[in-house]
């Protein structure tokens, strides 16, 4: 044990772990189905009722399988593939992310660069940030009257923010010199922004883009249970309403997935922008 | 007076003092440079050396007065006039050699790819930074290696004039001696025009065609142009034996020490305030009633 690296000794231990968990799940969830199992006379004079008690780990390993095996069947509105969902769920977060970036990544340029756009648009900022994603629903829903649309725009002013004040946070703190090393060079505004500003502020913006786009995954199961329909929200919802709570914590489990992978792309992204002084 | 190729008329610096009043950095301060001189500025801090240089470079605009290149005004920074700063301001993200092609590009926007590449390579090579070392990035560089590849940016430039701000300032004796070196051999294969803020003596002979004296601030001026009337090419090691060394260093140390402080605080009173031109020579047996103002310069071996 001394002699591995302590990298192996992590995997082992984060192993032993998971074994222990889902050990104690199975067998305390086992132990209740037993105990409260109905006597012969209740079943046969048709007292009680069968509980329905939290699946075993067993369960949603066999319904992940059988759900991973086919992802992307569609048999109607109510019964699609985990794929398909995720994918309807992937799609929106990716729509409102962009559009967040087409509007935070200019407008924090412009208010990192002028202190008089950065102390004009401040109090608005200050105001709309701490707005919960979802309180804009019933109003996108009203104005746009289209609720996937309505989900991309929650999606869109959750992601903003971040961005916007990261954006302008790091182009605001770009060393005075390099501008300098840019103004020597002739260099036009355009060409400073792009060859100077933005690779010196890239490791902030990213930052935001990362914090942004975890946000948006967050709100979007959300959004979903909401405006229904598709996507992952809405599965875990239906799935509920099912009462099928293998599905339930199958999908649960599938959003952390496709969350953590979401933040290694971002995280990825900004390792490869950064840079040391 | 005769004509110079870059002519600094009446500068006038003055800031808020923050108590309402303003406080002059310098006033009608008034001095040339000749075409292919290598002029170096001493003055203790806060005489306006750096005010002066900004407003060389066009990143600061002065109170009143003009700077004059080839008889045109100038204003804002310009390619023309290139810098080095202390700090070597190199962009952190990119290689020594794309922090150079970046100057190139900017400076010879029609050039292929190819020639940029070549160009910025041999000046990389001309301060001694050739192979491996050119594809890392400024931050696994050295400080003396960080100052070569900024020497480097600016010179590939061409630049009419070329601004050091105290480039050596923060780097230990020996490798400053060796980019001192350096940047000479650079100098005397390309002809350039140099204007350079040093406070090392030492460093200022070894270089200078002309060392400019200011005075202590506020209301400080250039008072004297000093002509370094050693013979070149100079080596460190053998300077100090010329007979020039010491009565040359004697007269600079003297006047750091003393007369710029007896010096200060004079206003000009409207007056444009022109160094006076101080020639030390020893091994001449009369005094030269006109100093001659051709420069002895030779190509490094």
């Amino acid at each position: 044990m001394q002699n591995l690296s302590i990298n192996k000794r992590a995997a082992i231990l984060s192993f032993v772990l998971l074994v222990v968990v889902l050990g104690v799940w199975e067998i305390a969830i086992t132990r209740q189905v037993i105990g409260e199992a109905l006597t012969e006379y209740e079943i046969l004079m048709g007292l009680g009722q069968q509980r329905s008690a939290i699946p075993p780990p067993s369960d949603v390993m066999v319904k992940a399988w059988e759900q991973l095996s086919n992802p992307f069947y569609d048999a109607g509105p109510n019964d699609k593939g985990i794929g398909i969902q995720l994918a309807y769920s992937i799609s929106r977060v990716l729509s409102g992310f962009g559009l967040a970036v087409l509007v935070a990544i200019p407008l924090g340029f412009l208010i990192g660069m002028s202190p008089v756009a950065y102390k004009a648009l401040n109090p608005f900022i200050q105001v709309l940030r701490p707005i919960s994603p979802l309180a804009w629903m019933p109003l996108a829903l009203f104005i746009i009257q289209d609720a996937n649309s309505s989900a991309i725009f929650v999606i869109f002013i959750c992601s903003v923010w971040p961005m916007l004040l990261n954006t302008a946070f790091g182009v605001a703190g770009v060393r005075a010199d390099w501008v300098n090393v840019a103004r020597t060079h002739e260099l036009g505004s355009l060409r400073t922004a792009l060859t100077v500003i933005l690779p010196a502020a890239a490791p902030t913006i990213l930052t935001g883009m990362r914090i942004s786009i975890g946000i948006a995954w967050l709100v979007i199961v959300a959004a979903e249970m909401l405006v229904g329909g598709t996507g992952i929200g809405y599965y875990v919802w239906n799935e509920w309403n099912n009462l099928d709570l293998t599905s339930v914590i199958f999908s649960i489990l599938m959003i952390g997935v496709v969350g953590m992978l979401l933040d290694a792309v971002f995280g990825t992204l900004q390792r490869a922008v950064t840079y040391a002084e | 007076m005769q004509k110079h190729f870059l002519s600094i008329e009446r500068l006038t610096q003055t800031f808020p003092d923050g108590a309402g009043g303003t406080l002059t950095v310098f006033e009608n301060a008034s001095f040339g440079i000749g075409k292919g001189e290598f002029v170096c500025i001493l003055g203790h801090s806060g005489c306006g050396k750096s005010t002066i240089m900004n407003v060389l470079a066009g990143l600061s605009e002065p109170t009143s007065g003009v700077v004059k290149m080839d008889g045109v005004a100038v204003s804002g920074p310009s390619l023309d006039r290139g810098v080095v700063f202390q700090n070597y301001s190199l962009l952190p993200w990119l290689s020594a050699l794309k922090n150079v092609t970046f100057g190139v590009k900017a400076r010879y926007r029609d050039w292929p790819r190819e020639k940029v590449l070549e160009h910025a390579t041999k000046y990389l090579a001309m301060v001694g930074l050739e192979g491996d070392v050119i594809h890392r990035k400024p931050s696994q560089l050295s400080g003396g290696m960080r100052q070569r590849v900024s020497i480097a940016r600016a010179f590939a430039n061409q630049p009419k004039l070329l601004l050091l701000d105290e480039p050596f300032g923060a780097l230990d004796a020996l490798t400053r001696g060796t980019i001192q070196e350096e940047l000479l051999k650079v100098w005397s294969q390309t002809e350039q025009t140099v204007f350079m803020i040093t406070h090392d003596i030492d460093e200022a002979i070894l270089l200078a065609d002309r060392i400019l004296l200011m005075t202590n601030g506020p209301f400080a001026r250039v008072a004297e142009s000093v002509e370094i009337t050693i013979p070149r090419p100079r080596a460190r090691t053998e300077i100090v034996n010329h007979p020039n060394y010491y009565a040359i260093r004697n007269h600079l140390v003297q006047f750091l020490g003393k007369r710029s402080k007896e010096l200060a605080g004079q206003q000009s009173e409207g007056v444009s305030q022109s160094p006076d031109t101080v020639r030390i020579d020893v091994t001449e047996t009369a005094p030269d009633p006109k100093p001659t103002p051709t420069r002895l310069k030779a190509v490094n071996g």
